[in-house]
C-alpha cells in the first residue's frame, strides 16, 4: 500500500503532502506517543487524535512517512510547517479511530506485530 | 577515541513543543554521516525519550553527544529535582509526570524503559535537589 491508497481508503485530504507514492508497509494508532516509540516498525503511518508538535516529532524519529489525524482534526501552522521540513505527509479524515484503522485493516495493512 | 565528532545542545525546559529539537539534529547528522538507519533510529528514539523527560521534569538542561566510527554516547544532563527511586522509574507504567504532559502524548511511564530498550548501555546518576546525568551508548555498527 501506498499513502495515496491510505488517502483513497480513508476518503482523506492532504494538509502537507509529502511522497504520495511512498510504500507502507505497517500502521499504529495512538494518542500515547511514548507507545508509538516503543512498538513501531519501520514505514508505517500513524493514527492520532492528538494534535500538537510532538506527533510530528515522534514520527520523524521513528521514519515514519505519514500521519493521519482522525475526526477530521486540523493542526495548526507550526505543526504543518515541521511536517513540511520533514517530508512528512499529514492527512485529515472525518473517520473516527476505530473505524480509521478497521478500514486500513481490512484493506490488508497490518500493525507489524503479532500481539 | 581521538576522532570523535562533538555536538552540544542546550534544552529549554520553557517550550514543551521544542523538546525533540536536539534529537532530530543528530538524527539528521548521522544520517549524513552515513550511519546504519536502525541504529539511527535507536539512538534518535532514546535521546527524544530524555529529552522529553528533561522538560517534563526537570526544566531543561543539556546534552552532550560523540559520535564514533562503532557506537553514539549521549550525556543528558540537567540540574532538576532528581530521581528518588531509580528503579521504580525503570518499571513500565510508573510514572510522576503531571496531568498535563499526559494530555500530550507523554507521561504513560514508558521513558526510561524505552531508552533502556533502544540502547546498548544505560547509566543512571542521579542525586536528589542537585539533578540527573544519563549516559547512553548505541553501537552503530553490526
Amino acid at each position: 500500500m501506498v499513502i495515496r491508497d491510505i488517502l483513497e481508503i480513508l476518503e482523506g485530504e492532504t494538509i502537507c503532502e509529502g511522497d504520495l507514492d511512498q510504500e507502507i508497509k505497517t500502521a499504529c494508532g495512538s494518542d500515547m506517543m511514548s507507545d508509538v516509540l516503543a512498538f513501531v516498525k519501520d514505514q508505517s503511518v500513524l493514527l492520532t487524535g492528538l494534535v500538537n508538535p510532538q506527533v510530528v516529532r515522534t514520527a520523524e524519529m521513528m521514519d515514519m512517512a505519514c500521519i493521519v489525524f482522525v475526526r477530521g482534526k486540523i493542526p495548526d501552522d507550526s505543526i504543518i510547517r515541521l511536517a513540511e521540513s520533514r517530508g512528512i505527509t499529514l492527512i485529515k479524515t472525518r473517520f473516527r479511530m476505530f473505524t480509521a484503522c478497521g478500514l486500513l485493516y481490512s484493506n490488508g495493512l497490518s500493525g507489524g506485530t503479532k500481539v | 577515541m581521538s576522532n570523535a565528532i562533538h555536538l552540544h545542545y542546550d534544552v529549554s525546559g520553557e517550550d514543551f513543543t521544542r523538546a525533540g529539537e536536539a534529537s532530530g539534529q543528530v538524527k539528521k547528522t548521522l544520517k549524513k554521516l552515513g550511519y546504519d538507519p536502525d541504529a539511527i533510529r535507536r539512538v534518535a528514539i532514546a535521546m527524544y525519550e530524555a529529552e522529553i523527560n528533561m522538560v517534563i521534569h526537570a526544566n531543561g538542561g543539556y546534552c552532550d553527544v560523540d559520535i564514533y566510527s562503532d557506537r553514539v554516547e549521549v550525556l543528558l544532563a540537567d540540574h532538576g529535582p532528581g530521581i528518588p527511586d531509580v528503579e521504580k522509574a525503570m518499571q513500565e507504567g510508573f510514572s510522576t509526570a503531571p496531568d498535563n504532559v499526559r494530555t500530550l502524548g507523554f507521561g504513560a511511564g514508558m521513558g526510561l524503559p524505552n531508552i533502556k530498550k533502544y540502547t546498548d548501555d544505560m547509566r543512571i546518576e542521579t542525586t536528589l535537589g542537585v539533578g540527573t546525568n544519563l549516559y547512553l551508548t548505541v553501537m552503530v555498527n553490526s
